[in-house]
């Protein structure tokens, strides 16, 4: 007889692989990156291959030469922050501030703790706010560029977010606009913004696929909508709605792809929930209070700085212990 | 609604592709080897000598402990030698070698098809007969029956439940015994309701296996004993352990460390029914029982189920099956999830041997490991509620007080863990070492408390 393995059990494995979970994140953000193409046009299209690019360049860069280790390319990670990165700034971006933050995302953020999974912040998040602070005017030029479906959009181009408008002059400046328009198209804001229900559509596919667990968006969702309720009773003249603040800025495209990262989320659900409360509270503190008229990012990136204690104190529900 | 375990758990695919292959008797080999491990516990102890003559059926070991078992002949001839042979591990162990001489067997054993329908009533005679028997769990711990049948004063059994729910993919013995021997597993499990003292008794299968369902069903509607019922479960790997099998049809949950009579449950498989119908109404010990012969990389044709004797060599079962086929590069005695790979072919069959499982390299090979992306999603497979990705990185950093507080121990080596890592890494391995670890640190820490409390009673004695 040939020899024969002998291994511990488990003896088969299931299909699931961290290549494919990335590559159901990739499909689940190509609605929202289609959505981005057609709206921005060419501009657009190069913004995210700079970003894509430089990521996946960056990444193969420090394995190849700094770490010494195996190419890591092809868990497909980096094409997922470069593409998330590349959809959270605005589309008139420069090229070279892109280029900037996606060797910030995957340089300074990913790679120096260690590459996957061993990374404090969200890449993408980090890099934004890197390039917030750094190039605050290319960041916040919300100028529209010319897509591919013009005539569709003309009336709706503006030169500021929704939520600029209402940290300018309050909500008597958002009299007449029409935000439920924000589900289909909203110009303005950044490039993964344009349509919440793009958004929606990722996020389905990441439930059904079993990607992520809904808890931590949905405890976003309901803290933002908790707080604005609050507000908006107390004062309508002064405060917007409730689903004015789901639908606009980056609400949804942070909840749903940003704060789910694994490796910068709580593992438990409890502890995804208190999560999500932290980032929904912050970023209502942020738009209301703040100098900043929207705060997602800051959120995020802070509470992504309290996963390690958030895991130290809740943990899994175990089995015969109630 | 069909129930099922609430925590954790996986879907692998089932591949009971031997699900319709009925049970077949295997031919005598020339030479059995008995081994005198077949149980959990203490090794049994020989009570022949070599150049003895035995018939089927006949004891040929007592138990080495209160947790141990009678071992008997499983075939007739003489007593060659009783010396060191290796399992299938590759670990020795003592083995009582049989040169086969006719089939002949012991007086007083009924081996005729008669069903014996009537239940006894002396509890403690059954008791006895069950241990002088052999008998043991048959679900793959191969606990002593009459140990568990017999629970501590204090303690009272609500419900006795018979596991038929055979979640390991693959495997079809219990599948075939329940289509074929329905009536037998139902006087088996109302005598062991009868020793138990009255309580209801519940036999839990998988939706996925509908003839054995239906056979079940019939055989308890038609020998109507009071208080047997059929459940019909949900089918998810691992249903059949015995925490969550529990869990699933007394929605109770054992306490960690505690036994499931601590919930008023007592856990037979199928098979163990059977083999106590055959020890109790047919006086027949346990030297038979059921494997399939199966794997990926078989042909359905060349998939069988057997009833072999213990003592077969492996080799000689694949052999007559048809050999080892040409594909298979890894072979496995249980299931896949938490079956052992064979490193010995001359091993030989025990009481709870279940299959001979050929697995392809392409099927069963383990993919290069990579960094943990801390998806949290073998904490959600895992069903005894643990966080494996945290128990591994506290065990290959030695934080044995830590795995202690994190429950290591209560981990059930099911792997579904593993299974469904993206990473590949190999989680269960890690664990399965720490809690070695940890288990010699809790025995030493009471061996320790017990001769501090013994040398403190000295002291106040003097």
């Amino acid at each position: 007889m040939k020899n024969m393995l002998v291994s511990n059990s488990p003896h088969v494995h299931s299909p699931l692989s961290t290549r494919r979970l990335m590559l159901d994140v990739v499909i689940a953000l190509l609605p929202a990156t289609v959505v981005s193409v057609l709206f921005y046009g060419w501009s657009e299209l190069m913004l995210l291959a700079v970003s894509i690019a430089t990521c996946l360049g960056v990444e193969w860069l420090v394995t190849r030469f700094l770490l010494k280790q195996k190419c890591t390319l092809g868990d497909l990670s980096a094409v997922v922050t470069g593409l998330l990165l590349a959809l959270n700034v605005p589309p008139t971006c420069p090229w070279w501030v892109m280029f900037i933050g996606a060797i910030f995302a995957i340089g300074a953020i990913k790679m120096t703790f260690g590459g996957i999974g061993q990374n404090v912040f969200n890449p993408a998040i980090a890099a934004r706010v890197f390039l917030l602070i750094s190039f605050p005017a290319a960041m916040t030029n919300w100028a529209v560029p010319a897509g591919f479906i013009h005539s569709c959009c003309a009336d709706s181009v503006s030169g500021a977010t929704l939520l600029g408008i209402l940290a300018e002059g309050g909500v008597k400046e958002l009299a007449g606009v029409n935000y439920l328009q924000t589900l289909f198209f909203n110009i303005g804001g950044s490039a993964g913004e344009i349509s919440a229900l793009a958004l929606l559509l990722g996020f389905v596919y990441l439930l059904c696929r079993r990607v992520i667990k809904p808890w931590i968006t949905l405890s976003i969702w309901g803290t933002v909508a908790l707080f604005a309720l609050i507000f908006w009773l107390i004062s309508p003249a002064k405060y917007p709605d409730p689903l004015f603040n789901l639908l606009t800025g980056g609400v949804l495209l942070g909840s749903i792809f940003m704060a789910t990262d694994y490796v910068t989320s709580p593992m438990s659900n409890w502890g995804g929930v208190v999560y999500g409360v932290g980032i929904g509270l912050l970023t209502m503190l942020i738009r209301y209070f703040g100098s900043y008229p929207e705060g997602v990012s800051f959120a995020i990136l802070f509470m992504n700085a309290l996963v390690p204690l958030i895991n130290k104190v809740f943990h899994q529900h175990k089995f015969g212990r109630a | 609604m069909k129930k099922t375990f609430p925590i954790g758990g996986v879907h692998p695919n089932d591949n009971k592709i031997s699900r319709n292959c009925a049970i077949e008797v295997l031919p005598l080999p020339q030479t059995v080897y008995i081994s005198m491990a077949q149980h959990l516990g203490a090794p049994a102890k020989p009570v022949v000598a070599v150049g003895d003559k035995v018939k089927a059926g006949q004891v040929i070991a007592e138990p080495g402990g209160f947790i141990s078992a009678f071992v008997h002949s499983s075939v007739s001839g003489t007593v060659k030698s009783i010396a060191p042979r290796k399992d299938i591990s590759g670990n020795s162990m003592t083995h009582v070698e049989i040169a086969v001489e006719g089939d002949e067997w012991a007086e007083g054993i009924d081996l005729s098809d008669t069903l014996v329908t009537e239940i006894p009533t002396d509890r403690a005679a059954v008791l006895a007969k069950i241990q002088q028997c052999g008998v043991v769990g048959l679900g793959g711990a191969t606990f002593p029956a009459h140990v568990k049948l017999n629970p501590a004063p204090g303690s009272k059994a609500e419900c006795l439940i018979l596991n038929g729910a055979e979640c390991e993919p693959f495997l079809t013995s219990d599948n075939r015994i329940m289509i074929e021997r329905s009536k037998e597993i139902v006087i088996g499990a109302a005598i062991m309701k009868m020793v138990l003292g009255g309580c209801p008794a519940v036999i839990g299968i998988e939706e996925n296996k509908p003839e054995a369902i239906a056979a079940m069903q019939k055989a308890v509607a038609e020998l109507a004993y009071e208080g047997i019922s059929v459940m019909v479960l949900k089918k998810k790997y691992p249903q059949g352990g015995e925490k969550q099998l529990i869990n699933a049809v007394m929605r109770r949950q054992v306490k960690s460390g505690g036994l499931p009579i601590s919930v008023g449950a007592v856990v037979q498989n199928v098979a163990t029914s059977l083999a106590v119908y055959e020890a109790v109404q047919k006086n027949k010990p346990l030297v038979t029982n059921t494997l399939t012969v199966t794997g990926d990389c078989l042909p359905v044709e060349k998939q069988h189920n057997y009833l072999f004797r213990i003592g077969m060599p492996l080799s000689y079962i694949a052999e007559y099956a048809g050999g080892v086929p040409e594909a298979a590069a890894k072979i496995v005695s249980g299931g896949p999830m938490m079956g052992r790979a064979i490193a010995n072919m001359d091993a030989c069959t025990v009481k709870g041997s279940s299959s001979l499982l050929y697995l392809s390299e392409q099927f069963t090979k383990r993919k290069e490991a990579s960094a943990c992306i801390r998806c949290g999603k073998c904490a959600d497979a895992c069903p005894m509620g643990l966080e494996p990705f945290l128990l591994n990185k506290l065990a290959q950093n030695g934080m044995t007080e830590e795995l202690e507080a994190r429950s290591v121990q209560d981990c059930i080596s099911c792997g579904c863990c593993q299974f469904t890592c993206p990473a590949n890494i190999p989680l269960l391995d890690t664990i399965n070492l720490a809690k070695g670890q940890v288990l010699g640190i809790i025995r030493a820490r009471a061996a320790a408390a017990k001769a501090a409390a013994e040398a403190a009673k000295a002291a106040t004695q003097k």
